[in-house]
């Protein structure tokens, strides 16, 4: 690779900094000979998922610009909707959790509803409505358990009720949402959230509304627990490297990606395995005899996207989500710029 | 003692082997684990607690036998003895005869004393007849918490929680009036001591502060002309030093040179004295007397004891009581005074030849501490006496009148008197003790709640009486002898600064110890008393003269022996472990010490360049078959105080034992820090102001107060919503109980700069951090009214809400009120709302004839505030007065905003300058972007290392999932930290690859970050935020009102004043000086000059020429004032336009 390809494509990680960082492939850079041209973006542009479960998934994402990758994780983390818990009714609190702290944690809640189903809430005094408001109940009171062992000690066996957990929120549903959704579709994602440690005496009574809302408002509406990427690594030795260096060369990546095989003639040999799982953490810069065999860079246009999803949507689906904003957001400033020009 | 020896010797041959003896000492494995051991036994504050106890059960029995007998005057066979005190259990009297045990919490709520009866035996006569009569009550005394008389003391940690009381508590202050105070540890000279210093005018002087029970007293030997004098505040002149000698008995001059010393250089400079005195013709001891009782000081009040003597008679009497009063003095034998005085002269003379003799007023031996208990005991004897002197004035005035029942003293004696005596002290600080002329304010404070550390520091504070104002840098700069005594980093900043200090981690201060037994033991050791032997022998070449407590014992010819046994007796258990014995070559002298108030602290003793504690001792403490005082016991560890130590050889490590040198070992280095400044992580890797910053902010940092801190209904109170133990804690952090208590969260700190805002110590925070709970914080506030009962049977009332005659709801004012008439628990208060609608009968003095209906003015007790706040919970109690108290507690809960204060332990402090969108902040490869941005510009000229050793540190920790320590002078090492890091895949330096939030490239620099610690400060924006257009003015000059509770103006300073002359802005400074503020329409005469009054000039009884100008009020006001002094300011005017 030539240098000014490679100051095109990679970025250098360097012992006291990162080499051509800054972007210069935007139309007029000096980097970017010809205009961007679609046929060349479908030539190159390809995602491919590597890792996929209900709440996480990894996929690379080729052929971008940081720009474009940057605001899908933007999108996801701040203004793709959620539901949470937005109002919280106190009817009665004698628990030690101040009524203020009790609405923040219970906020913070995720909870399972698609919030496609619903609207965003126009008027945030207005009464709810079943198309805008989930709603639940949270009624419990701590006693003392009246079968409990003489000599017991244990809150578990002393009291009933201490503990309070997310599996204690009751959906109440508005109007015909009973009918839309079913009960297992409603609901906070975890039983075992701890919401407030109770004492005999102390009770609760609360209503619980959960809204639609989006993350740039309350992190609580943030669909995501985060949404991130990463650059693929690309490592290349330089030299050689045999022997006992090649074995600390080993150790100075993480594990995996780089192999010591036997050359043959019974000493051994590093060799770039993959480096895809490199944590980049460029231990090698430790070792003087070692840091000029290596050289790292990570591929510009090759994201390592990461989602994970807080569990109401699956990350896919969030993904899809925050694609939908961003086309709705390229089309009204599209609209915007048309109607701009027509005016004039 | 045989024992003794047999046991140091057994161990010696153990350790004894030639080949072992070469080898490197093994360090002894967790010898810190004697330091929570000692804590334990001795626990934080134990220094507090064990001077009150021996005031409470030892000196105020003392006082009290010292003060027995009442006697009157006017009946020779009236008497009244004490034969016996006590304090009892705290109670609190509730109404008549109801009397019930209480609790410092139920007195904290309910603005009560926590103080316990003071209780007498007493046998006096009534009439004829003798009577004995127990238990009674004489007066109350506050109880200090977890004393020996408080009921919390040795309660479990369950016990404790159902009175209320948290657990970590330290005890040790007072509560008065609900309010809990401490009474400050007090830094003073030490007493009955000689200090050889340079006077004023270049020469030397010897001073001894005398103070006994009785008396106190100042008396010192100056060398002046070459001739010596002694001077005291009872004498109007200096003087001569030899005329004293005689008027005490000596009349032989070879008596007094022998006393002084016989060297020829003694003699040499002594020498003009004594022909001083020859020229004053004074040989005998009458001539003497007569010549000192002309210099005595004209008295200024005659007393009815005093006019009976002669002058010679009490200049008698000054000189065996007064002057040296600590020396005693019995049947005028002065022997022993003249001795002392012989050796002041000798000091003087000594440091005229050698000026390295001259002593140090700041050294900490010379210093003592006086606690709580020694002031009480002031207080106590004061307020005793004065109660004596009382009863027996009623005594006097009683018992010549013939009244049916017959003269019983005990019904005299009032309990209010001592009670209120002494809680009116230790409410204000003021300590006046009439005996001593002593009066002293702030010795008291309200000890502060801000957070547990802050609690806990102020108990270890010390405070000196020097004048703060002074600049003076001796007693401020730090002493070397202050080593593991005083923490070296916990002082104020500005003019406190040196003056006010903090006690280390193991100090102890020592309590009195009985002399009986010392002085016994002294003698038996070879000590001989100083009255039979001449000047000659004591002052020989070879004998050391023996001091106790700063008074002459006896001279030793074996002084080294003395030494040993007393060591030896002490480390046996024979003698308190708190007597030091140390030699003082260059005085040749041997002094025993076993007053209260020194400072000292524990040592591990060395024996044959071993030290005693072995691994199997720590073993055995760890499985709990040893504690503390075993070590004591065993002879393995002694106190040493400050004197002693500087007279030992102590290596801070094993490998730094030197074989016949090393007498003692550092038991753990991080112990010479105090409770403040063990927080900080890595403290040894910062600059030291550093810490000092740290040790002044550890106290503003809000988190938790104690476990009872739900309970508290405190005039202010911070929390933190989720606080976090430190992911780097150090051992003082565990001994403390921080971790359990803390005040701080642990942050992900990005150090790199973003955005600009960030400039001068400004913080970025992350937005969605906030939204979690990141720095939320509540704010306490409460809320006092009580209802009172007049003289003239009306009481104050509370009715409920008012009701709006249309709507029939509560007016707005009143929304909030429950049926009751106070504010139901979880409603919102706004600004200016009624919290309790309480009113008042506007007669309340005088008595009116019959009961009539009174009339009511309402005086409702209103919230105040911009921002609303939660009523969180009501009390409704009653104070000791009997009437109704009630307190509510109002809550605000915070997220941080711009302009809060947070700090990192290492005195970095900085408000937040930006909060970001997360989408915003830089991210790393694994997703994770801080919660905290820092600018590096923080750190180069801070130096602050140990910040960056405990990011790294607390990042490594958070990887392998476990606390790192931070300790001071040990710690974990960044070479392994770092390694950790790398096994885990991280950068050996901490430094990450970035990307860029905003643009989502890479960082061009790897981004030093990790957890960092840090404390939200009290200091916050809505506290302090502040504005105003138009508002209150002040009355007098109708200028705006001062002051943001005022809601006053901003003032357009003089400097900001020149500014505008110098800019010639002359329309601009009307505007703001007069238009802006005080701007007031007057007329004026034109003819007169003065003011005229509606177009009308009273002085020339015209209005032709009467016009109308704008003034400041303030000039009006002048013009007023000059004009009621007879001054006439009268104004020329002129046309504007002309």
């Amino acid at each position: 690779m030539d240098n000014l390809e490679e100051s095109k494509s990679r970025f250098i990680l360097n012992e006291y900094g990162v080499a051509n960082v800054n972007a210069t492939d935007y139309p007029g850079g000096f980097n970017c000979e010809e205009p961007w041209s679609h046929s060349k973006f479908e030539k190159k542009f390809s995602i491919e998922i590597v890792r996929y479960n209900k709440t996480e998934m990894e996929f690379d994402l080729i052929g971008v610009h940081a720009a474009i990758a940057n605001a899908f994780r933007r999108v996801l983390l701040s203004e793709v909707p959620s539901m949470a818990i937005e109002k919280v009714k106190i009817f009665n609190n004698t628990s030690l959790i101040q009524d203020e702290v009790l609405a923040h944690r219970l906020g913070l809640i995720p909870l399972r509803a698609d919030p496609r189903m619903f609207e965003y809430k126009a008027d945030p005094t207005a009464d709810p409505t079943e198309q805008d408001t989930l709603e639940f109940e949270l009624k419990i009171k701590c006693k003392w358990n009246s079968s409990s062992h003489k000599d017991a000690t244990h809150p578990d066996d002393l009291y009933r009720n201490h503990n309070v957990y997310s599996k204690h929120l009751k959906w109440m549903p508005i109007g015909g949402q009973a009918d839309i959704f079913k009960p297992d579709q409603v609901g906070p994602v975890f039983e075992d959230i701890l919401i407030n440690k109770m004492r005999p005496g102390h009770e609760m009574d609360l209503r619980l509304l959960a809204v639609k809302g989006l993350g740039k408002d309350h992190a609580k509406f943030s669909p995501v627990a985060t949404a991130s990427y990463r650059l693929l690594p690309e490592i290349t030795l330089t030299k050689d490297v045999e022997g006992e260096m090649a074995e600390r060369l080993q150790k100075c990546f993480s594990p995996g990606v780089i192999d010591v095989e036997d050359n043959g003639h019974g000493r051994k040999k590093a060799k770039v395995k993959d480096a895809r799982y490199d944590s980049c953490s460029r231990n090698v810069f430790r070792y003087d005899d070692l840091k000029d065999s290596v050289k790292m860079a990570r591929v510009k246009d090759h994201y390592i996207f990461t989602i994970e999803s807080v569990g109401a949507l699956p990350p896919d689906v969030l993904f899809i989500e925050a694609l939908k904003v961003l086309k709705k957001k390229c089309t009204y400033f599209l609209d915007e710029l048309n109607e701009n020009s027509n005016n004039k | 003692m045989g024992k003794l020896t047999n046991r140091g010797r057994a161990d010696v041959y153990e350790e004894y082997d030639a080949r072992k003896l070469g080898e490197p000492i093994k360090p002894v494995e967790d010898k810190w684990k004697l330091v929570p051991s000692f804590l334990k036994v001795k626990g934080l504050v134990k220094q507090h607690v064990d001077s009150f106890n021996y005031f409470v059960n030892v000196d105020i029995k003392k006082i009290v036998q010292a003060n027995e007998k009442v006697l009157s005057d006017v009946s020779p066979t009236f008497y009244l003895k004490y034969t016996n005190v006590y304090v009892g259990k705290p109670n609190v009297e509730e109404g008549f005869d109801t009397i019930k045990f209480t609790t410092p919490h139920e007195c904290r709520l309910r603005d009560l004393n926590y103080s316990a009866p003071i209780i007498v035996d007493v046998e006096y006569t009534r009439g004829t007849q003798r009577v004995v009569k127990k238990d009674v009550i004489i007066g109350r005394m506050p109880i200090m918490l977890r004393s020996s008389h408080c009921v919390l003391t040795g309660k479990s940690e369950h016990e404790l929680a159902k009175m209320n009381e948290c657990p970590h508590d330290p005890g040790g202050y007072f509560v008065v009036r609900g309010q809990e105070r401490v009474i400050l540890i007090q830094e003073q000279l030490s007493r009955n001591r000689m200090i050889v210093e340079d006077d004023r005018k270049g020469g030397i002087q010897c001073q001894v502060t005398s103070s006994t029970h009785d008396k106190k007293s100042r008396t010192n030997i100056i060398a002046k002309n070459g001739k010596y004098y002694m001077k005291h505040n009872t004498f109007q002149d200096d003087l001569p030093i030899v005329i004293v000698f005689k008027a005490m008995g000596m009349v032989s001059d070879q008596e007094i040179v022998q006393m002084i010393g016989t060297e020829e250089e003694v003699l040499e400079r002594f020498a003009p004295s004594l022909e001083e005195c020859l020229k004053n013709n004074i040989f005998t001891q009458l001539q003497a007397l007569k010549f000192l009782g002309a210099k005595l000081r004209q008295k200024r009040f005659f007393s009815a004891a005093s006019k009976a003597k002669s002058p010679m008679d009490e200049v008698r009497e000054l000189l065996a009581t007064t002057i040296l009063a600590h020396v005693p003095v019995k049947s005028f034998n002065f022997k022993l005074k003249a001795t002392y005085m012989a050796l002041m002269i000798r000091r003087v003379i000594q440091a005229q030849k050698n000026s390295k003799l001259v002593d140090d007023r700041d050294y900490y031996g010379n210093k003592r501490l006086e606690l709580a208990g020694s002031l009480l005991s002031l207080m106590f004897e004061d307020l005793f006496k004065r109660f004596n002197f009382e009863l027996k004035t009623i005594a006097d005035k009683n018992i010549p009148k013939i009244k049916a029942a017959q003269f019983d003293i005990v019904l005299h004696m009032r309990q209010d008197q001592i009670a209120n005596g002494l809680a009116h002290a230790i409410s204000t600080g003021n300590w006046t003790i009439k005996r001593f002329k002593m009066e002293r304010q702030g010795v008291t404070q309200v000890l502060s709640r801000l957070s547990y550390i802050s609690a806990l520091g102020m108990m270890t504070r010390v405070n000196s009486q020097f004048e703060k104002s002074r600049k003076v840098s001796g007693p401020r700069s730090l002493q070397p002898s202050q080593w593991g005594m005083l923490c070296p980093s916990d002082t104020p900043e500005g003019e406190a600064c040196g003056l006010v200090k903090n006690l280390a981690l193991m100090t102890h201060i020592t309590t009195e110890v009985e002399e009986g037994p010392i002085v016994r033991l002294a003698y038996n050791v070879g000590v001989e008393d100083v009255s039979l032997l001449g000047g000659d022998e004591i002052n020989g070449p070879q004998v050391y003269m023996v001091f106790l407590n700063g008074n002459i014992l006896g001279v030793c010819r074996d002084y080294v022996r003395l030494v040993r046994v007393f060591r030896m007796m002490r480390r046996g258990g024979y003698i308190s472990g708190f007597i030091s014995i140390y030699p003082q070559h260059q005085h040749s002298c041997v002094y025993i010490s076993s007053d209260g108030g020194r400072l000292c602290r524990p040592y591990i003793i060395v024996e044959n360049g071993r030290p005693l504690v072995h691994q199997r001792h720590i073993d055995e403490l760890v499985q709990g078959l040893r504690n503390f005082e075993d070590f004591l016991n065993d002879g393995l560890i002694e106190y040493l105080d400050v004197n002693e130590e500087n007279d030992s050889y102590i290596a801070l490590t094993e490998d730094q034992i030197e074989l016949n040198v090393t007498t003692h070992l550092e038991i753990e280095a991080f112990t010479l820090l105090g409770v403040c400044a063990g927080l900080v992580p890595y403290p040894h890797h910062n600059q030291s102001p550093r810490n000092t910053y740290q040790c002044a902010m550890g106290k503003q940092a809000m988190g938790t107060i104690g476990y009872n801190q739900r309970n508290r209904i405190d005039t202010l109170l911070y929390n933190l919503v989720y606080p976090q133990a430190p992911m780097v804690k150090s051992r003082t952090i565990e001994l403390t109980n921080f971790d359990k208590l803390p005040a701080g969260q642990n942050a992900t700190v990005a150090v790199m700069s973003y955005s600009g805002y960030d400039i001068e110590d400004a913080l970025i925070l992350n937005k969605a951090s906030i939204d979690r709970g990141y720095g939320r914080c509540l704010v306490y506030r409460n809320s006092k009214c009580t209802m009172k009962r007049y003289a003239n049977q009306t009481f104050d009332r509370i009715l409920g809400p008012l009701v709006d005659a249309d709507t029939k709801k509560p007016i707005w004012r009143h929304d909030i009120l429950d049926v009751d008439g106070i504010a139901a628990p979880g409603e919102m208060v706004q600004d200016r709302q009624t919290l309790v609608n309480k009113s008042m009968p506007t007669v309340s003095a005088s008595r009116p004839k019959e009961p009539v209906q009174p009339e009511y003015r309402d005086v409702p007790v209103s919230y105040k505030g911009t921002v609303p706040s939660y009523i969180e919970k009501v009390m409704v109690s009653s104070n000791t007065e009997e009437s109704f108290l009630i307190k509510l507690l109002l809550r605000q809960t915070r997220r941080p905003e711009i302009g809060d204060k947070f700090s990192s332990r290492h005195g970095q402090k900085g408000v937040t300058g930006l909060i970001v969108e997360q989408e915003d902040m830089p991210f790393n490869d694994k997703g994770i972007c801080p919660d905290m941005i820092m600018n590096p510009h923080g750190f180069p000229s801070r130096m602050t290392v140990g910040k960056l050793i405990e990011l790294l540190a607390g990042k490594a920790g958070l990887m392998e999932g476990k606390f790192h320590y931070g300790t001071a002078f040990g710690g974990s090492k960044v070479k392994d930290v770092c390694e950790e890091l790398v096994k885990h895949g991280f950068n050996y330096q901490g430094k990450d690859f970035f990307y860029s939030g905003i643009t989502g490239e890479p960082l061009q620099a790897y981004i030093y970050s990790g957890p960092v610690y840090y404390q939200k400060l009290k200091h916050m924006v809505q506290d302090k935020m502040h504005a105003r257009s138009r508002g209150p003015r002040a009355v007098l000059t109708r200028q705006p009102t001062e002051g943001r509770s005022r809601e006053g103006g901003l003032r357009l300073g003089e400097m900001e004043r020149d500014c505008l002359i110098g800019y010639g802005a002359s329309m601009m400074l009307v505007e703001r000086l007069m238009v802006s503020s005080d701007a007031f329409q007057v007329d004026v005469c034109n003819i007169c000059g003065l003011l005229a009054y509606s177009g009308w000039c009273h002085s020339c009884q015209s209005s032709a020429s009467v016009s109308t100008i704008n003034i400041p009020y303030a000039c009006k006001l002048l013009f007023q004032e000059l004009q009621s002094m007879n001054i006439v300011p009268r104004l020329t005017l002129t046309n504007y336009c002309e």
